[in-house]
């Protein structure tokens, strides 16, 4: 009698299907998953490490690059837990503008995993209409911060600019008049009314990508029932986030321990029921719709209350420009602030915001010194990608490809 | 029954598929929203970071003065500076070098140069045809703030006030 064994195989590290570069090794009976195992470690760039030996602020553009579809938010936390060792405070202006992104960041990363995990399990062109969206907001980024994707704009003490008043324009030069006409239409304004009016269009976006989605039966027949996690297992799992709601609680950072302006913002969280992949998707679709109506609110108090956007304390925060080339102490100020930088009292601090993924913490801790003695920054996707043997046993191989995409990996973060 | 009745209208006559379907549609005969890159571009804003430059004073006299703080500030240890006092007793870089693959775009050098030298333009777009290109000298920082002195003057006029 010939000897029966389990098939086992390599899904990724280059597989299209696993969102950058994960390895996962299967062990499959027929087309069954009896077993998956996630191999991480493949973008170590040792972020942790690379940010003992630097001064704090030099490290704010690496946390961009740990989750990269959500970088406003790492800076977030990271600044935040700064802030917290030096005890210092935030002008209410930075802190609405701090919001303000962080939910255009939610945005961001929610349509990429939209659009990404549509075309994982089959519907092709919701990525198109997403990523249409993205380049708004993308657009946003850039005006405030000079990069589409790795922004380095906040700063402990606030936001290193403030918002511009203009927005950059489509050029004459290549475009036929009443095209032109069209495209620079909603950027006549400034930044804050360009976001405005984005956030007047989006809910009928959405509303197309649920058109497309949400009834659809090859979308039900694939995300039904796939991947379900009682409420329980996803305590004991650590899930937080978007993974944690689906599952049907109310837990999020921004309600339960609000920081910057959160407290003042009305908005909702949507809950699931089964804690399938279907449900996970809804949540999701629903949180874009939440954080539409933040950032309306955020526009709506910062176009009427300028101020400023960086605490006023030369110690930690560089003067302005002009003041530095006038003024020989500011000048110092400038000299020591970008070579050794600024000490921060011993100790340790552990801060978290809600991150599109979940709870994303950073903890630090100082001893006195102008660099993170250590520094450890806490994933949630580290905590979604452990459960993914639990969650793949007993599907199909194609159900594996969902569960990564309702799972909104993201390796930067992972690995770090 | 009128409920089973629906349902069962719907899931035969394909209604939500051609739903969807309608919404491709509707975007077939919508204003087309890419572009033709590179004849036509996207807005760029004057905030743009992207490939660097050195600046010079109207008179033609290099800004540098090789107080080194852009190096020191590089999270990424892209730049590399060597210093000499000139003929006229003025300190100079004889060196200045960046590494663009190293570099990670950030921007902290142009925030801590204190004459306004190094800059960040809104060049995206260049590429190098052999190894070793990537690193760039000082000459070649220079010629490229020369060529586009212009806009990089009015980037920075534009965004003066919000520094
Ligand atoms: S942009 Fe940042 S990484 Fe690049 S050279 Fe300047 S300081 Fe260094
Ligand atoms: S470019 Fe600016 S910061 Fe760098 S050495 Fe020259 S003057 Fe100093």
């Amino acid at each position: 009698m010939p000897h029966i064994r389990n098939y086992t195989m390599n899904f990724g590290p280059q597989h299209p299907a696993a969102h950058g570069v994960l390895r996962l090794v299967l062990e499959l009976d027929g087309e069954t998953v009896m077993r998956a195992d996630p191999h991480v470690g493949l973008l170590h760039r040792a972020t942790e490490k690379l940010a003992e030996t630097k001064p704090f602020n030099q490290n704010i553009g690496y946390m961009d690059r740990l989750d990269y579809v959500s970088m406003m938010c790492n800076e977030h936390a990271y600044v935040r837990a700064i802030e917290q060792l030096l005890n210092m405070d935030v002008p209410i202006r930075a802190q609405y503008i701090r919001v303000m992104f962080d939910e255009i960041t939610r945005i961001l990363n929610h349509l990429l995993w939209l659009g990404a995990h549509a075309i994982d399990v089959g519907a092709m062109s919701v990525l198109l209409y997403t990523f249409r969206e993205r380049e708004d907001l993308l657009d946003c980024y850039e005006a405030a911060s000079g990069a589409r994707m790795h922004a380095n704009y906040y700063r402990p003490g606030g936001v290193y600019r403030d918002l511009p008043d203009n927005m950059p324009q489509y050029s004459a030069a290549q475009w036929p008049k009443k095209e032109l006409a069209r495209r620079n239409a909603n950027r006549q304004g400034s930044l804050l009314d360009f976001i405005w009016d984005f956030t007047e269009r989006f809910p009928k976006c959405v509303d197309d990508y649920e058109t497309l989605l949400t009834d659809n039966r090859i979308w039900k027949q694939r995300t039904v029932g796939i991947g379900v996690v009682t409420l329980e297992r996803a305590l004991q799992l650590g899930f937080t986030g978007p993974m944690l709601r689906g599952s049907g609680l109310a837990w999020d950072l921004r309600k339960k321990q609000p920081y910057a302006v959160y407290d003042r913002m009305d908005f909702g969280i949507p809950i699931g029921k089964e804690g399938d992949c279907y449900d996970r998707y809804l949540v999701r679709v629903e949180e874009m719709r939440q954080s539409n109506a933040i950032i309306r609110q955020c526009v709506t108090w910062l176009r009427n209350n300028p101020g400023p956007v960086i605490a006023d304390d030369y110690k930690v925060v560089p003067p302005k420009r002009e003041v530095m080339k006038k003024d020989m102490e500011a000048l110092i100020h400038h000299f020591k602030l970008f070579t050794e930088g600024y000490c921060v009292p011993m100790g340790e601090a552990y801060a978290a915001v809600e991150h599109p993924k979940g709870e994303f913490g950073i903890y630090l801790v100082s001893d006195g010194a102008n660099k993170p003695y250590r520094m450890k920054i806490r994933a949630a996707g580290f905590a979604h990608l452990a459960a993914m043997d639990e969650m793949s046993r007993g599907h199909m191989l194609a159900d594996v490809v969902t569960l990564i995409g309702t799972q909104d990996i993201v390796f930067g973060e992972i690995d770090r | 029954m009128l409920k089973h009745l629906k349902h069962w209208l719907k899931s035969f006559s394909l209604w939500e598929l051609l739903k969807g379907m309608s919404v491709t549609l509707r975007y077939f005969f919508a204003p087309k929203v890419t572009i033709q890159y590179p004849e036509q571009k996207t807005p760029k804003s004057p905030r743009f970071r992207g490939l660097h430059a050195l600046r010079r004073y109207e008179n033609g006299e290099e800004r540098c003065i090789a107080c080194k703080l852009c190096e020191a500030v590089c999270p990424a240890l892209a730049i590399t500076i060597d210093s000499e006092e000139r003929e006229d007793g003025t300190r100079r870089t004889t060196r200045y070098d960046i590494d663009l693959f190293k570099c990670v775009y950030c921007g902290l050098c142009e925030e801590a140069c204190p004459v306004d030298s190094i800059v960040l333009t809104r060049i995206d777009d260049f590429f190098m045809d052999k190894r070793g290109d990537q690193v760039i000298t000082k000459q070649e920082l220079l010629t490229l703030g020369d060529k586009y002195e212009t806009q990089i003057a009015s980037d920075r006029a534009e965004d003066a006030k919000y520094r």
